[in-house]
Protein backbone atom coordinates (compact mmCIF):
# COMPACT_ATOMS: atom_id res chain seq x y z
CA UNK A 1 0.00 0.00 0.00
CA UNK A 2 1.25 3.44 -0.94
CA UNK A 3 1.71 5.71 2.08
CA UNK A 4 0.56 9.30 2.14
CA UNK A 5 4.12 10.61 1.75
CA UNK A 6 4.76 8.28 -1.18
CA UNK A 7 1.58 9.51 -2.79
CA UNK A 8 2.60 13.16 -2.36
CA UNK A 9 6.07 12.44 -3.76
CA UNK A 10 4.63 10.64 -6.78
CA UNK A 11 2.31 13.51 -7.57
CA UNK A 12 5.10 16.08 -7.12
CA UNK A 13 7.34 14.19 -9.54
CA UNK A 14 4.65 14.73 -12.14
CA UNK A 15 4.48 18.45 -11.31
CA UNK A 16 8.26 18.75 -11.61
CA UNK A 17 8.30 17.03 -15.01
CA UNK A 18 5.64 19.41 -16.30
CA UNK A 19 7.40 22.45 -14.83
CA UNK A 20 10.73 21.66 -16.45
CA UNK A 21 9.10 20.70 -19.73
CA UNK A 22 7.23 24.02 -19.79
CA UNK A 23 10.35 25.99 -18.81
CA UNK A 24 12.41 24.29 -21.50
CA UNK A 25 15.29 23.82 -19.04
CA UNK A 26 15.91 22.83 -15.42
CA UNK A 27 17.34 20.06 -13.28
CA UNK A 28 15.13 16.99 -13.08
CA UNK A 29 17.75 14.43 -11.97
CA UNK A 30 18.65 16.06 -8.64
CA UNK A 31 15.09 17.27 -8.07
CA UNK A 32 13.94 13.64 -8.19
CA UNK A 33 16.79 12.24 -6.10
CA UNK A 34 16.24 14.79 -3.32
CA UNK A 35 12.45 15.01 -3.47
CA UNK A 36 11.70 12.31 -0.90
CA UNK A 37 13.98 14.07 1.63
CA UNK A 38 12.11 17.33 1.05
CA UNK A 39 8.70 15.67 1.26
CA UNK A 40 9.66 14.00 4.54
CA UNK A 41 10.80 17.32 6.05
CA UNK A 42 7.76 19.34 5.00
CA UNK A 43 4.99 16.74 5.21
CA UNK A 44 6.39 14.21 7.67
CA UNK A 45 5.75 16.49 10.64
CA UNK A 46 9.32 17.63 11.20
CA UNK A 47 9.50 21.12 9.79
CA UNK A 48 7.49 23.65 11.75
CA UNK A 49 6.14 26.33 9.37
CA UNK A 50 3.12 28.53 8.67
CA UNK A 51 2.58 28.89 4.94
CA UNK A 52 0.23 31.87 5.48
CA UNK A 53 2.87 33.52 7.70
CA UNK A 54 6.14 32.56 5.95
CA UNK A 55 8.31 34.82 8.14
CA UNK A 56 6.90 33.56 11.46
CA UNK A 57 9.96 34.04 13.71
CA UNK A 58 9.76 30.63 15.42
CA UNK A 59 9.59 28.62 12.20
CA UNK A 60 12.16 25.98 11.43
CA UNK A 61 14.47 27.01 8.58
CA UNK A 62 14.98 24.91 5.47
CA UNK A 63 18.06 26.01 3.54
CA UNK A 64 18.49 24.62 0.05
CA UNK A 65 22.23 24.78 -0.56
CA UNK A 66 22.37 23.10 -3.98
CA UNK A 67 19.99 25.64 -5.47
CA UNK A 68 19.65 24.04 -8.88
CA UNK A 69 17.24 21.40 -7.55
CA UNK A 70 14.73 24.17 -6.75
CA UNK A 71 11.99 22.66 -8.95
CA UNK A 72 11.59 20.08 -6.15
CA UNK A 73 11.45 22.80 -3.48
CA UNK A 74 8.98 24.90 -5.52
CA UNK A 75 6.66 21.92 -5.97
CA UNK A 76 6.85 21.20 -2.22
CA UNK A 77 6.23 24.84 -1.23
CA UNK A 78 3.21 25.12 -3.53
CA UNK A 79 1.75 21.92 -2.10
CA UNK A 80 2.41 23.22 1.42
CA UNK A 81 0.37 26.32 0.56
CA UNK A 82 3.06 28.99 0.27
CA UNK A 83 1.75 30.02 -3.15
CA UNK A 84 -0.89 28.85 -5.66
CA UNK A 85 0.05 25.76 -7.65
CA UNK A 86 -0.84 27.71 -10.77
CA UNK A 87 2.45 29.58 -10.40
CA UNK A 88 4.47 26.40 -10.95
CA UNK A 89 3.80 26.86 -14.67
CA UNK A 90 6.03 29.93 -14.64
CA UNK A 91 9.32 28.29 -13.64
CA UNK A 92 12.23 30.28 -15.13
CA UNK A 93 9.86 32.70 -16.87
CA UNK A 94 10.40 36.47 -17.18
CA UNK A 95 9.47 38.21 -13.90
CA UNK A 96 8.37 34.95 -12.30
CA UNK A 97 9.03 34.46 -8.57
CA UNK A 98 10.19 30.95 -9.51
CA UNK A 99 13.69 31.91 -10.59
CA UNK A 100 16.02 29.41 -12.26
CA UNK A 101 17.92 29.30 -9.00
CA UNK A 102 16.05 30.25 -5.81
CA UNK A 103 15.77 33.89 -4.81
CA UNK A 104 14.75 34.74 -1.25
CA UNK A 105 13.49 38.18 -2.19
CA UNK A 106 11.44 36.85 -5.11
CA UNK A 107 9.49 34.14 -3.29
CA UNK A 108 8.26 33.84 0.31
CA UNK A 109 9.19 30.43 1.70
CA UNK A 110 12.71 30.54 0.25
CA UNK A 111 15.05 31.08 3.21
CA UNK A 112 18.22 31.64 1.21
CA UNK A 113 19.15 32.59 -2.33
CA UNK A 114 21.49 29.98 -3.71
CA UNK A 115 23.07 28.84 -6.93
CA UNK A 116 26.84 28.95 -6.49
CA UNK A 117 27.64 25.71 -4.66
CA UNK A 118 29.20 25.64 -1.21
CA UNK A 119 27.58 28.72 0.30
CA UNK A 120 24.25 27.47 1.67
CA UNK A 121 25.70 25.36 4.46
CA UNK A 122 27.56 28.39 5.83
CA UNK A 123 24.30 30.36 5.77
CA UNK A 124 22.55 27.50 7.61
CA UNK A 125 25.34 27.49 10.21
CA UNK A 126 24.83 31.25 10.67
CA UNK A 127 21.10 30.72 11.20
CA UNK A 128 21.70 27.94 13.72
CA UNK A 129 24.17 30.19 15.56
CA UNK A 130 21.55 32.96 15.70
CA UNK A 131 19.07 30.52 17.28
CA UNK A 132 21.71 29.55 19.85
CA UNK A 133 22.48 33.21 20.67
CA UNK A 134 18.75 33.89 21.15
CA UNK A 135 18.19 30.58 22.96
CA UNK A 136 15.41 29.97 20.44
CA UNK A 137 14.06 26.51 19.78
CA UNK A 138 13.88 26.46 16.01
CA UNK A 139 15.86 23.95 13.99
CA UNK A 140 17.79 24.44 10.75
CA UNK A 141 17.70 21.86 7.95
CA UNK A 142 20.19 22.16 5.14
CA UNK A 143 19.87 20.14 1.96
CA UNK A 144 23.09 19.63 0.03
CA UNK A 145 24.43 17.02 -2.38
CA UNK A 146 27.44 14.75 -2.52
CA UNK A 147 28.98 16.72 -5.39
CA UNK A 148 28.58 19.98 -3.47
CA UNK A 149 31.21 18.54 -1.12
CA UNK A 150 33.77 19.24 -3.87
CA UNK A 151 33.59 22.81 -2.60
CA UNK A 152 36.11 23.47 0.16
CA UNK A 153 33.74 25.91 1.83
CA UNK A 154 31.48 23.00 2.83
CA UNK A 155 34.22 21.71 5.10
CA UNK A 156 34.70 25.17 6.60
CA UNK A 157 31.01 25.14 7.50
CA UNK A 158 31.27 21.60 8.85
CA UNK A 159 34.10 22.59 11.23
CA UNK A 160 32.16 25.61 12.47
CA UNK A 161 29.01 23.55 13.11
CA UNK A 162 31.03 21.13 15.25
CA UNK A 163 32.95 23.86 17.08
CA UNK A 164 29.72 25.54 18.18
CA UNK A 165 27.95 22.23 18.96
CA UNK A 166 25.07 23.10 16.66
CA UNK A 167 22.66 20.33 17.62
CA UNK A 168 19.93 22.52 16.09
CA UNK A 169 21.38 21.87 12.62
CA UNK A 170 20.67 18.85 10.44
CA UNK A 171 22.44 18.43 7.12
CA UNK A 172 20.77 16.22 4.53
CA UNK A 173 23.13 14.95 1.83
CA UNK A 174 21.49 13.84 -1.39
CA UNK A 175 24.09 11.26 -2.38
CA UNK A 176 23.08 10.43 -5.93
CA UNK A 177 26.62 9.78 -7.15
CA UNK A 178 26.26 12.03 -10.16
CA UNK A 179 27.28 15.52 -11.14
CA UNK A 180 27.05 17.70 -14.22
CA UNK A 181 29.76 16.02 -16.26
CA UNK A 182 29.41 12.44 -15.09
CA UNK A 183 29.84 10.06 -12.17
CA UNK A 184 31.03 11.59 -8.90
CA UNK A 185 33.57 8.77 -8.58
CA UNK A 186 35.23 9.92 -11.79
CA UNK A 187 34.89 13.71 -11.52
CA UNK A 188 36.03 13.96 -7.89
CA UNK A 189 35.85 10.88 -5.66
CA UNK A 190 34.56 11.68 -2.17
CA UNK A 191 35.76 8.47 -0.61
CA UNK A 192 33.97 7.46 2.56
CA UNK A 193 31.80 10.50 3.20
CA UNK A 194 30.37 9.10 6.44
CA UNK A 195 33.85 8.45 7.82
CA UNK A 196 34.82 12.00 6.93
CA UNK A 197 31.82 13.46 8.77
CA UNK A 198 32.46 11.19 11.75
CA UNK A 199 36.06 12.27 12.01
CA UNK A 200 34.99 15.93 11.88
CA UNK A 201 32.75 15.27 14.89
CA UNK A 202 29.26 14.95 13.42
CA UNK A 203 26.46 12.68 14.56
CA UNK A 204 26.48 10.71 11.31
CA UNK A 205 23.61 8.67 9.91
CA UNK A 206 23.43 6.73 6.66
CA UNK A 207 20.08 5.89 5.13
CA UNK A 208 18.28 4.97 1.95
CA UNK A 209 17.03 8.35 0.71
CA UNK A 210 13.97 6.86 -0.95
CA UNK A 211 12.63 4.95 2.09
CA UNK A 212 10.38 7.22 4.10
CA UNK A 213 10.61 5.07 7.22
CA UNK A 214 14.40 5.52 7.22
CA UNK A 215 14.23 9.26 6.44
CA UNK A 216 11.72 9.87 9.24
CA UNK A 217 13.77 7.82 11.70
CA UNK A 218 16.86 9.82 10.74
CA UNK A 219 15.11 13.15 11.19
CA UNK A 220 13.75 12.04 14.55
CA UNK A 221 17.11 10.91 15.84
CA UNK A 222 18.74 14.14 14.59
CA UNK A 223 16.25 16.17 16.58
CA UNK A 224 16.87 14.14 19.74
CA UNK A 225 20.65 14.35 19.49
CA UNK A 226 22.39 16.96 21.60
CA UNK A 227 25.75 18.78 21.60
CA UNK A 228 26.60 17.70 18.05
CA UNK A 229 25.20 18.58 14.63
CA UNK A 230 23.74 15.72 12.62
CA UNK A 231 24.33 14.72 9.03
CA UNK A 232 21.97 12.34 7.27
CA UNK A 233 23.75 10.87 4.29
CA UNK A 234 21.00 9.62 2.03
CA UNK A 235 21.89 7.19 -0.73
CA UNK A 236 19.67 8.20 -3.62
CA UNK A 237 19.12 7.62 -7.32
CA UNK A 238 19.40 10.39 -9.87
CA UNK A 239 16.08 10.77 -11.69
CA UNK A 240 14.36 8.46 -9.17
CA UNK A 241 10.84 7.45 -10.16
CA UNK A 242 11.14 7.39 -13.94
CA UNK A 243 12.79 4.24 -15.24
CA UNK A 244 14.57 5.75 -18.22
CA UNK A 245 15.97 8.64 -16.15
CA UNK A 246 17.23 6.67 -13.16
CA UNK A 247 21.01 6.78 -12.75
CA UNK A 248 21.61 8.51 -16.10
CA UNK A 249 23.92 11.56 -15.76
CA UNK A 250 22.33 13.05 -18.89
CA UNK A 251 19.27 13.86 -16.75
CA UNK A 252 21.27 16.14 -14.47
CA UNK A 253 19.97 19.05 -16.52
CA UNK A 254 17.61 19.50 -19.41
CA UNK A 255 13.93 19.09 -20.27
CA UNK A 256 12.22 15.94 -21.53
CA UNK A 257 10.87 15.87 -25.07
CA UNK A 258 7.10 15.79 -25.40
CA UNK A 259 7.25 12.06 -25.99
CA UNK A 260 9.54 11.50 -22.97
CA UNK A 261 7.23 13.64 -20.85
CA UNK A 262 4.16 11.57 -21.64
CA UNK A 263 6.05 8.30 -21.10
CA UNK A 264 7.34 9.56 -17.75
CA UNK A 265 3.92 10.82 -16.66
CA UNK A 266 2.39 7.46 -17.57
CA UNK A 267 4.95 5.67 -15.39
CA UNK A 268 4.00 7.88 -12.48
CA UNK A 269 0.25 7.26 -12.81
CA UNK B 1 53.06 70.84 24.16
CA UNK B 2 50.32 68.26 24.67
CA UNK B 3 51.26 64.94 23.22
CA UNK B 4 48.16 63.22 21.76
CA UNK B 5 48.19 59.51 21.16
CA UNK B 6 47.95 58.69 17.47
CA UNK B 7 45.28 56.22 16.47
CA UNK B 8 44.13 54.40 13.34
CA UNK B 9 40.81 53.90 11.59
CA UNK B 10 40.78 50.27 12.79
CA UNK B 11 41.09 51.55 16.37
CA UNK B 12 38.05 53.76 15.75
CA UNK B 13 36.11 50.77 14.44
CA UNK B 14 36.96 48.54 17.41
CA UNK B 15 36.06 51.17 19.98
CA UNK B 16 32.81 52.12 18.24
CA UNK B 17 31.72 48.52 18.11
CA UNK B 18 32.12 48.03 21.86
CA UNK B 19 30.08 51.17 22.47
CA UNK B 20 27.40 50.14 19.97
CA UNK B 21 27.05 46.62 21.30
CA UNK B 22 26.22 47.83 24.77
CA UNK B 23 22.92 49.34 23.64
CA UNK B 24 22.23 47.35 20.49
CA UNK B 25 21.91 43.69 21.42
CA UNK B 26 21.54 42.61 17.79
CA UNK B 27 25.19 43.39 17.02
CA UNK B 28 27.19 40.21 16.29
CA UNK B 29 30.79 40.00 15.09
CA UNK B 30 32.13 37.19 12.90
CA UNK B 31 35.91 37.02 12.82
CA UNK B 32 38.39 35.03 10.72
CA UNK B 33 41.34 34.81 13.13
CA UNK B 34 42.26 38.50 13.07
CA UNK B 35 40.69 39.87 16.21
CA UNK B 36 43.89 41.54 17.40
CA UNK B 37 44.53 43.28 14.07
CA UNK B 38 40.89 44.34 13.76
CA UNK B 39 40.90 45.71 17.34
CA UNK B 40 38.22 43.27 18.48
CA UNK B 41 39.87 41.84 21.59
CA UNK B 42 37.87 44.13 23.85
CA UNK B 43 34.59 43.24 22.10
CA UNK B 44 35.34 39.52 22.23
CA UNK B 45 35.94 39.71 25.99
CA UNK B 46 32.93 41.89 26.78
CA UNK B 47 30.47 40.06 24.52
CA UNK B 48 31.78 36.50 24.02
CA UNK B 49 28.29 35.17 23.17
CA UNK B 50 28.11 37.62 20.26
CA UNK B 51 31.63 37.01 18.97
CA UNK B 52 31.80 34.15 16.46
CA UNK B 53 35.28 32.92 15.56
CA UNK B 54 35.33 30.84 12.37
CA UNK B 55 39.09 30.56 11.95
CA UNK B 56 40.97 31.26 8.74
CA UNK B 57 37.94 30.69 6.53
CA UNK B 58 36.76 33.89 4.89
CA UNK B 59 34.23 32.24 2.57
CA UNK B 60 32.48 30.48 5.41
CA UNK B 61 32.70 33.67 7.49
CA UNK B 62 30.64 35.55 4.92
CA UNK B 63 28.01 32.81 4.58
CA UNK B 64 27.71 32.54 8.37
CA UNK B 65 27.36 36.33 8.53
CA UNK B 66 24.53 36.21 5.99
CA UNK B 67 22.74 33.47 7.94
CA UNK B 68 23.01 35.44 11.19
CA UNK B 69 21.78 38.60 9.44
CA UNK B 70 18.80 36.83 7.91
CA UNK B 71 17.90 35.72 11.44
CA UNK B 72 17.68 39.33 12.64
CA UNK B 73 21.26 40.15 13.64
CA UNK B 74 23.31 43.21 12.65
CA UNK B 75 26.49 41.45 11.62
CA UNK B 76 30.03 42.77 11.28
CA UNK B 77 32.15 40.30 9.27
CA UNK B 78 35.78 41.26 9.69
CA UNK B 79 39.08 40.47 8.02
CA UNK B 80 41.82 42.10 5.96
CA UNK B 81 40.64 43.86 2.81
CA UNK B 82 42.98 41.67 0.72
CA UNK B 83 41.01 38.56 1.82
CA UNK B 84 37.53 39.97 2.32
CA UNK B 85 36.34 41.03 -0.23
CA UNK B 86 38.46 38.85 -2.50
CA UNK B 87 38.59 35.23 -1.40
CA UNK B 88 34.89 35.42 -0.54
CA UNK B 89 33.58 37.74 -3.23
CA UNK B 90 30.94 35.32 -4.52
CA UNK B 91 29.62 34.81 -1.00
CA UNK B 92 29.28 38.58 -0.78
CA UNK B 93 27.59 38.66 -4.18
CA UNK B 94 24.98 35.96 -3.55
CA UNK B 95 24.68 35.15 0.16
CA UNK B 96 24.94 38.82 1.23
CA UNK B 97 23.87 41.09 -1.64
CA UNK B 98 21.35 38.93 -3.52
CA UNK B 99 19.73 38.08 -0.17
CA UNK B 100 20.01 41.74 0.86
CA UNK B 101 21.41 40.49 4.18
CA UNK B 102 22.24 43.10 6.82
CA UNK B 103 25.99 42.42 6.85
CA UNK B 104 28.73 44.99 7.37
CA UNK B 105 31.86 43.79 5.62
CA UNK B 106 34.89 45.24 7.32
CA UNK B 107 38.15 45.10 5.37
CA UNK B 108 41.14 46.41 7.24
CA UNK B 109 44.74 47.02 6.18
CA UNK B 110 43.67 48.40 2.82
CA UNK B 111 46.04 50.10 0.42
CA UNK B 112 49.78 50.58 0.20
CA UNK B 113 49.58 52.03 3.71
CA UNK B 114 49.74 48.41 4.93
CA UNK B 115 53.49 48.71 4.28
CA UNK B 116 55.94 45.90 5.13
CA UNK B 117 53.66 42.92 4.41
CA UNK B 118 53.99 43.55 0.69
CA UNK B 119 51.83 43.10 -2.40
CA UNK B 120 49.78 40.09 -1.30
CA UNK B 121 48.49 42.00 1.72
CA UNK B 122 48.00 45.42 0.14
CA UNK B 123 44.41 45.51 -1.12
CA UNK B 124 44.37 47.89 -4.07
CA UNK B 125 41.20 46.64 -5.76
CA UNK B 126 38.72 46.16 -2.90
CA UNK B 127 36.65 49.20 -3.82
CA UNK B 128 36.48 48.10 -7.47
CA UNK B 129 35.24 44.67 -6.35
CA UNK B 130 32.57 46.18 -4.13
CA UNK B 131 31.35 48.98 -6.39
CA UNK B 132 29.95 46.53 -8.95
CA UNK B 133 27.69 44.75 -6.46
CA UNK B 134 24.03 45.88 -6.55
CA UNK B 135 22.95 47.62 -3.35
CA UNK B 136 26.41 47.70 -1.76
CA UNK B 137 27.25 50.82 0.26
CA UNK B 138 30.96 51.70 0.53
CA UNK B 139 32.35 53.83 3.35
CA UNK B 140 36.02 54.76 3.82
CA UNK B 141 36.99 56.77 6.91
CA UNK B 142 40.11 58.89 7.03
CA UNK B 143 40.99 58.87 10.72
CA UNK B 144 40.09 57.42 14.11
CA UNK B 145 37.12 59.68 14.84
CA UNK B 146 35.65 59.30 11.39
CA UNK B 147 35.96 55.51 11.57
CA UNK B 148 34.15 55.63 14.91
CA UNK B 149 31.32 57.68 13.39
CA UNK B 150 31.06 55.65 10.18
CA UNK B 151 30.92 52.37 12.12
CA UNK B 152 27.82 53.66 13.90
CA UNK B 153 26.38 54.91 10.60
CA UNK B 154 26.97 51.50 9.01
CA UNK B 155 25.21 49.71 11.86
CA UNK B 156 22.17 51.96 11.50
CA UNK B 157 21.88 51.35 7.77
CA UNK B 158 19.79 48.32 6.87
CA UNK B 159 21.61 46.36 4.18
CA UNK B 160 25.11 45.48 3.03
CA UNK B 161 27.91 47.96 3.75
CA UNK B 162 31.63 47.73 3.04
CA UNK B 163 33.77 49.60 5.56
CA UNK B 164 37.34 50.14 4.36
CA UNK B 165 39.85 50.43 7.20
CA UNK B 166 43.57 51.09 7.30
CA UNK B 167 46.54 50.10 9.40
CA UNK B 168 48.61 53.20 10.20
CA UNK B 169 48.01 55.58 13.06
CA UNK B 170 47.53 59.20 12.09
CA UNK B 171 46.77 62.56 13.61
CA UNK B 172 43.25 63.87 13.35
CA UNK B 173 42.49 64.75 9.73
CA UNK B 174 38.80 65.68 9.79
CA UNK B 175 37.61 68.29 12.32
CA UNK B 176 33.91 67.46 12.41
CA UNK B 177 31.94 64.24 11.97
CA UNK B 178 28.49 65.47 12.93
CA UNK B 179 26.69 65.34 9.62
CA UNK B 180 28.01 62.18 8.03
CA UNK B 181 25.50 60.31 5.94
CA UNK B 182 25.39 57.53 3.40
CA UNK B 183 25.79 59.29 0.06
CA UNK B 184 27.40 62.30 1.74
CA UNK B 185 30.76 64.03 1.47
CA UNK B 186 32.66 66.77 3.31
CA UNK B 187 34.31 69.89 1.98
CA UNK B 188 37.46 69.91 4.10
CA UNK B 189 38.96 72.98 2.46
CA UNK B 190 37.44 75.70 0.34
CA UNK B 191 39.36 76.69 -2.78
CA UNK B 192 38.82 78.17 -6.21
CA UNK B 193 41.26 76.77 -8.76
CA UNK B 194 41.08 73.00 -8.63
CA UNK B 195 38.92 70.32 -6.99
CA UNK B 196 40.74 67.56 -5.09
CA UNK B 197 38.61 64.46 -4.44
CA UNK B 198 39.94 61.84 -2.07
CA UNK B 199 39.22 59.60 0.94
CA UNK B 200 41.11 57.74 3.66
CA UNK B 201 44.31 58.74 5.48
CA UNK B 202 45.94 60.03 2.27
CA UNK B 203 43.70 63.10 2.74
CA UNK B 204 46.40 64.50 5.04
CA UNK B 205 48.71 64.71 2.00
CA UNK B 206 45.94 66.08 -0.20
CA UNK B 207 45.17 68.91 2.24
CA UNK B 208 48.81 69.97 2.28
CA UNK B 209 48.99 69.95 -1.52
CA UNK B 210 45.73 71.89 -1.89
CA UNK B 211 46.90 74.66 0.37
CA UNK B 212 49.70 75.42 -2.08
CA UNK B 213 47.42 75.87 -5.11
CA UNK B 214 44.17 77.31 -3.73
CA UNK B 215 42.50 73.93 -4.14
CA UNK B 216 39.15 72.74 -2.82
CA UNK B 217 39.29 69.39 -0.97
CA UNK B 218 36.30 67.09 -0.77
CA UNK B 219 36.38 63.98 1.40
CA UNK B 220 34.34 61.37 -0.50
CA UNK B 221 34.03 59.06 2.52
CA UNK B 222 30.86 57.60 0.98
CA UNK B 223 32.20 56.07 -2.21
CA UNK B 224 28.90 54.42 -3.01
CA UNK B 225 26.46 56.02 -3.19
CA UNK B 226 28.64 58.99 -4.04
CA UNK B 227 27.71 62.62 -3.47
CA UNK B 228 27.29 63.67 -7.11
CA UNK B 229 25.71 66.99 -6.25
CA UNK B 230 28.57 68.30 -4.12
CA UNK B 231 31.20 66.94 -6.50
CA UNK B 232 29.58 68.49 -9.58
CA UNK B 233 28.98 71.85 -7.86
CA UNK B 234 32.63 72.10 -6.86
CA UNK B 235 33.95 70.94 -10.24
CA UNK B 236 31.71 73.45 -12.00
CA UNK B 237 33.29 76.25 -9.97
CA UNK B 238 36.93 75.17 -10.30
CA UNK B 239 36.92 73.64 -13.78
CA UNK B 240 39.69 71.14 -12.91
CA UNK B 241 39.62 67.86 -11.01
CA UNK B 242 42.17 65.53 -9.43
CA UNK B 243 41.27 62.28 -7.68
CA UNK B 244 43.76 60.87 -5.18
CA UNK B 245 43.46 57.42 -3.64
CA UNK B 246 45.55 54.66 -2.09
CA UNK B 247 43.86 52.18 -4.46
CA UNK B 248 43.99 51.14 -8.10
CA UNK B 249 42.95 53.82 -10.57
CA UNK B 250 40.74 51.14 -12.15
CA UNK B 251 37.36 51.00 -10.48
CA UNK B 252 37.98 53.24 -7.49
CA UNK B 253 37.12 56.87 -6.81
CA UNK B 254 38.86 58.03 -10.00
CA UNK B 255 36.62 55.79 -12.08
CA UNK B 256 33.50 56.79 -10.13
CA UNK B 257 34.23 60.48 -10.70
CA UNK B 258 35.03 59.90 -14.38
CA UNK B 259 31.69 58.13 -14.77
CA UNK B 260 29.90 61.16 -13.34
CA UNK B 261 31.83 63.87 -15.19
CA UNK B 262 31.80 62.26 -18.61
CA UNK B 263 28.01 62.09 -18.53
CA UNK B 264 27.26 65.62 -17.42
CA UNK B 265 30.31 67.84 -17.06
CA UNK B 266 33.34 66.79 -19.11
CA UNK B 267 36.34 68.48 -17.51
CA UNK B 268 40.10 67.92 -17.38
CA UNK B 269 40.58 65.08 -14.87
CA UNK B 270 43.75 63.54 -13.45
CA UNK B 271 43.64 60.29 -11.50
CA UNK B 272 46.34 59.68 -8.92
CA UNK B 273 46.46 56.13 -7.62
CA UNK B 274 48.10 52.83 -8.39
CA UNK B 275 48.31 52.35 -12.15
CA UNK B 276 47.96 48.65 -13.06
CA UNK B 277 50.65 47.46 -10.65
CA UNK B 278 51.02 45.38 -7.52
CA UNK B 279 52.34 46.93 -4.35
CA UNK B 280 55.55 45.84 -2.62
CA UNK B 281 57.11 45.79 0.83
CA UNK B 282 58.35 48.89 2.53
CA UNK B 283 59.16 49.44 6.18
CA UNK B 284 57.83 52.96 5.78
CA UNK B 285 54.69 53.11 3.66
CA UNK B 286 55.46 56.73 2.78
CA UNK B 287 58.13 55.38 0.40
CA UNK B 288 55.32 53.62 -1.44
CA UNK B 289 53.11 56.69 -1.44
CA UNK B 290 56.05 58.69 -2.82
CA UNK B 291 56.65 56.13 -5.57
CA UNK B 292 52.99 56.18 -6.65
CA UNK B 293 52.52 59.93 -6.44
CA UNK B 294 50.48 60.01 -3.24
CA UNK B 295 52.61 62.46 -1.22
CA UNK B 296 51.75 66.16 -0.95
CA UNK B 297 54.65 67.29 -3.14
CA UNK B 298 53.79 64.85 -5.92
CA UNK B 299 50.11 65.75 -5.75
CA UNK B 300 50.96 69.48 -5.81
CA UNK B 301 53.17 68.89 -8.85
CA UNK B 302 50.30 67.31 -10.79
CA UNK B 303 48.07 70.20 -9.77
CA UNK B 304 50.70 72.72 -10.83
CA UNK B 305 50.97 71.12 -14.26
CA UNK B 306 47.19 71.25 -14.65
CA UNK B 307 47.14 74.94 -13.79
CA UNK B 308 49.89 75.90 -16.25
Amino acid sequence: METNLEKIARSLRKEILKMVWQAGSGHIGGSFSSLDLLVACYFGGFLSFESHDPYWPSRDRFVLSNGHVCPALYAVLATAGFFPKEKLKRLRDFQSPLQGHPSRLALAGIENSSGPLGQGLSVAVGMALAAKIDQAKWHVYCLTSDAEHNEGQIWEGVMTAVKYKLDNLTILVDKNGTQIDGRTDEIMPLGDLAAKYLSFGFNTLEIDGHRFDQILDGLASAKRHSRQPTVIIAKTILGKGVSFMEGKPVWHEGPPTKEELSRALKELE
Amino acid sequence: MIKTKLKSTRDGFGEALVKLAKKEKKIVVVDADLKTSLRLVDFSQKYPERFIEVGVAEQNMMGVAAGLAMSGKIVFATSFACFSPAINWNNIRISVCYNHANVKIVGSHAGLATGPDGASHQALEDISLMRVLPGMVILAPSDFDQAFALTILAARHKGPVYLRLTRPTTAKIVADNKNLKIGGSQILRKGRRITFLSYGPVLAEVLKAASKVDGEVINCYSLKPIDQETILASCRRTGRVITIEDHSIFGGLGSAVAEILIQSLPLPLRMIGIDDQFGESSRDFLDLWEKHGLTSQKIAAVAGKMLR
